[in-house]
């Protein structure tokens, strides 16, 4: 048998180096290994049933970076294609799907980030959010002692407007404002970025596949792996980190909408925070609180039960940084809710305000766009499949 | 038994032994152990490279009544009868084929109910959509649902542990010796009342096919696991049992020469040969490149180019038609002149450009269609070019080398309809049962059908562990 693999080793039998791949260069070697995968699936294509990203690679013989960006986001790394392949390693061709999306996912991200110098966040993720977020919470209550009489820090207040003895509220909305609006220009920036990249269609085609996108993401319709579900742990996976993004997600849009209301009913009713505990803001406040704690402490157990060969070491502290975040973005509200008539709301307001101002200017820059990204790639998706039936 | 690999005690005897670990082994100790036995698997394979050949497929072909989820229309039991009447030009036993096809119908059923998905027919797979259930994430996705039943209810399985002989007494099977674990493997004695080979064919075994190819054996890639050495299969037919089908038959297609030696699969396959000329390295063509249609010229090009000197063959093609058909696992070797793609191949240059220049000056033009028999043809040279000729003159020039690419064999143990062994003697075994492509000679004696090797497993690989538990129990 050795003198077969000696005559195959040679010119002009010569293997590649690699299976797979067109000798194409792009511009990154994340690219690279993408285009040398979509090759080697594009010719198995046993996977086409699992997702949309095989699918979408049919579609294509050759891969520009703006089609490999675009499958990278559409991928949902749930892991069903690596335990199904006969290709994954030890075999010598190396068919890591997952991984080299996520790696490429990670690489998109900051590609698209706007301004672009601040595209370098992205590299130490985890640790460019921690110490956003410490400066930011050691920004308010440095402001509440050096703006109050330290006794008012310490004092417990009670009643509507309790929190704006602390800190009137027009400077609250006017901070808050500020970077929230900031968050979304830089976001609707990046958006505008990836969506020129990775499709020749002008923003304005986006609307046709809008709703199959909406439906696709509000059901976390390809975390399933084709229905053998997600967690890629045993490999008739079990259904878990479907359901600790559902209560994240849904968590995330809870407490959103209860921002929202108290917003309206400060402006249009004029009713101050503190709301009572049956108060719509304080209940959907709490409800996603709740999800935003269990949710994310899920996600995170996930992470951890996942098989290493499907993650990116270099994503780990993206991952977890933005899950921190909206952990304590939500325990700390809940933690404010509970003890908000004692001596201790002053410090634990400051805490809180500090982690989410901290979360609004760190969201273009955070995990947070892949919701976004992933959003898009869904509805080119939508748009290309419906044209092709 | 999972991942550690623990050896188990092997002191007392279990109810039946499944030797395997691919679709057969599975459908059989799954059946066996849902009827009550104490089931054990022994699978050579390392756990992640378990189930041989079956990790490399993507459907089954059953009978059905009606369309469902993820088949387009009826195919019914007739139909897939004279198919296979006609793949097999009526090398089969025709009783034990129609008894298969009849159980293939239940079968769509209960593969399901053993955890394993289909998919709806996608793009490229609708040709088979009506005929063909294709596994959802490909074979071994099929294989790890039926490896989790098992586990579930208590089927135990090793990895690493290969059977090295089996003591028979007048056809009844008594204990195997079987070598477990790696580094150091241990031998162990393993009695069982009543056995289930499902260990594949031979094909990966070089020096049983240097018996009927001689020495080009040597040249031949093998598509799927290297572990179906047929041991087992020797084993029987050494302690009497009956033999059927063709011992010098293999399915064999032609695949890429670059492809490694075992288990590169799929993708390795070239169906590319209708867009250009094959030479061999002589720079000759040597057969009609037009002659038939998919699947069935896909099929004879293993067989040719096994016949080529040195079992080598070039498919060349001009840039006119490179997007015609897909890339495949690597890229075809390119030069800018004839001249010099003869140099990179190291074939005889002058001749290839004799070769190409004379294809060229007998192609007669017509409309190129290749999804039909078209009428673009040659006239004046041999062999012909019947269908599919278009002039190679637009560089870059192209070339993929071509080795035979062996699927499967056809020898196999002869079996009765409860997939009972028979013995050379006549008499059927006391408790010996095989399933899937060791007896498959049985229904397939030549030819082949898409997704007929993993009905013939499934099915008989039930039935046998259904006979070899029931066996056990009387
Ligand atoms: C690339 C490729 C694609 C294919 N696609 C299809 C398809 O789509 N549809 C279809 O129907 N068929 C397909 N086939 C054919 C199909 O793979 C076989 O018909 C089928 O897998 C046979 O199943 P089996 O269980 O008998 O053998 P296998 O799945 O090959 O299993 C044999 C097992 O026996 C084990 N074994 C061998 N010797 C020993 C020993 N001494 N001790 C212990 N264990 C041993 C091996 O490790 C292996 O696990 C394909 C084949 C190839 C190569
Ligand atoms: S991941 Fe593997 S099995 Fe799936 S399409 Fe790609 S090569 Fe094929
Ligand atoms: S979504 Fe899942 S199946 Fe699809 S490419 Fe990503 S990991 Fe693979």
């Amino acid at each position: 048998m050795s003198a077969t693999s000696d005559l195959i080793g040679q010119s002009p039998l010569t293997k590649p180096t690699k299976a797979g791949g067109r000798g194409i260069e792009h511009s990154s070697e994340n690219l690279n290994e993408a285009d040398r995968l979509m090759t080697i699936c594009n010719s198995c294509r046993y996977c086409q049933g699992l997702c949309a990203v095989f699918p979408a690679m049919e579609l294509r013989r050759d891969f520009t970076e703006g089609d490999l960006n675009y499958m990278a986001n559409l991928c949902h790394a749930c892991g069903a294609c690596f335990a199904d392949c006969q290709f994954s390693p030890p075999h010598d061709f190396e068919v890591n799907v997952p991984k080299t999306m996520a790696s490429l996912r990670a690489e998109t991200y900051s590609r698209y980030a706007w301004p672009s110098f601040l595209s370098g966040l992205f590299y130490r993720n985890g640790l460019a959010i921690s110490i956003i977020t410490a400066l930011s919470v050691a920004g308010f209550i440095l402001g509440f002692i050096y703006f109050n009489n330290p006794d008012l820090l310490w004092a417990v207040h009670t009643g509507p407007g309790a929190f704006y003895k602390l800190m009137p509220h027009n400077t609250m909305a006017l901070l808050f404002g500020v970077a929230f609006v900031a968050a979304i220009i830089a976001i609707i920036m990046g958006a505008i970025t990836f969506w020129k990249d990775t499709t020749n269609a002008s923003i304005a085609g986006a609307g046709s596949g809008f709703w199959q996108a909406f439906s696709d993401s509000f059901k976390l319709r390809y975390l399933d792996g084709g229905g053998a579900g997600c967690s890629g742990e045993t490999i008739q996976k079990k259904d878990g980190r479907k359901h600790a993004h559902h209560l994240t997600f849904y968590g995330f849009l809870l407490c959103f909408a209860s921002t929202s209301v108290a917003t309206l009913y400060h402006y249009g009713l004029g009713r101050e925070a503190p709301y009572p505990w049956w108060d719509l803001p304080v209940i959907l406040g709490t409800l996603g609180g709740i999800g935003l704690v269990i949710g994310p402490a899920g996600l995170f157990l996930e992470k951890f039960k996942r098989p290493k060969e499907l993650q990116d070491p270099d994503r780990f502290g993206m991952d977890t940084g933005f899950i921190a975040m909206l952990f304590l973005t939500s325990f700390t509200g809940l933690v404010l809710l509970f003890l908000r008539e004692t001596p201790l709301m002053g410090i634990l307001l400051a805490i809180h305000l500090g982690v989410v101002f901290s979360l609004f200017l760190t969201l273009p820059y955070s995990k947070f766009v892949h919701g976004i990204y992933r959003f898009l790639a869904l509805i080119r998706s939508a748009k290309e499949s419906n044209a092709n039936h | 038994m999972k991942n550690d690999n623990s050896i188990p005690d092997f002191s007392s005897k279990y109810d039946v032994l499944v030797i395997g670990g691919g679709n057969a082994a599975l459908c059989a100790a799954i059946s066996a152990r849902r009827d009550g036995s104490n089931v054990l698997v022994l699978e050579r394979a390392k756990e992640f490279y378990r189930g041989g050949n079956t990790r490399h497929t993507r459907n089954m072909r059953c009978a059905h009544d009606e369309a469902t989820d993820t088949l387009t229309g009826p195919y019914p039991e007739d139909e897939l009868f004279d198919d296979l009447m006609r793949v097999t030009e009526g090398e089969t036993d025709q009783e034990l084929a129609k008894h298969m096809i009849h159980e293939s119908k239940d079968m769509l059923n209960w593969i399901v109910e053993q955890g394993v998905k289909f998919q709806p027919p996608l793009g490229g797979t609708l040709g088979l959509g009506r005929t063909n259930s294709f596994f959802l994430g490909g074979g071994r996705a099929m294989l790890n649902a039926l490896y989790e039943t098992a586990e579930k209810i208590g089927v135990q399985i090793c990895y690493e542990a290969e059977v090295t002989s089996l003591e028979i007494e007048n056809g009844m099977f008594l204990s195997a010796e079987a070598k477990i674990g790696a580094d150091p493997a241990k031998n162990y004695n393993i009695q069982a009342k009543s056995l289930v080979a499902a260990a594949g064919g031979f094909e990966s075994n070089i020096d049983w096919l240097k018996k009927y190819w001689g020495e080009a054996a040597e040249n031949f890639l093998i598509r799927g696991t290297a572990n179906n050495q047929g041991s087992v299969l020797r084993m029987l037919l050494d302690k009497g049992a009956q033999e059927v089908g063709d011992p010098t038959q293999c399915h064999a297609v032609a695949i890429d020469a670059r492809a490694p030696k075992y288990d590169g699969g799929i993708i390795t396959r070239l169906d590319c040969v209708v867009f250009g000329v094959v030479v061999n390295n002589r720079s000759e063509r040597f057969y009609d490149e037009g002659e038939d249609i998919w699947p069935k010229r896909y099929a004879i090009w293993g067989r040719l180019v096994a016949q080529q000197p040195d079992q080598i063959a070039f498919i060349i093609f001009d840039h006119s038609v490179l997007k015609k058909f897909m890339p495949s696992l690597y890229p075809p070797i390119k030069a800018d002149s004839i001249n010099e793609l003869a140099k990179k191949l190291e074939i005889p240059e002058e001749k290839l450009v004799a070769t190409i220049n004379q294809f060229n000056g007998s192609v007669i033009e017509g409309n190129f269609d290749h999804t039909i028999l078209d009428d673009c043809h040659t006239e004046g040279i041999n062999p012909p070019k019947t269908h599919w000729a278009r002039r190679i003159e637009t560089p870059p020039f192209y070339a993929y080398p071509v080795r035979p690419g062996i699927t499967f064999t056809y020898l196999g143990v002869r079996i009765d309809k409860d997939a009972r062994i028979q013995m050379s003697d006549g008499k059927p075994s006391a408790n010996m049962f095989a399933a899937g492509e060791i007896m498959s000679g049985n229904v397939l004696g030549r030819g082949y059908a898409a997704g007929i090797g993993m009905t013939i497993g499934s099915v008989f690989g039930r039935i046998a562990g259904k006979e070899a538990s029931k066996h056990v129990r009387n």
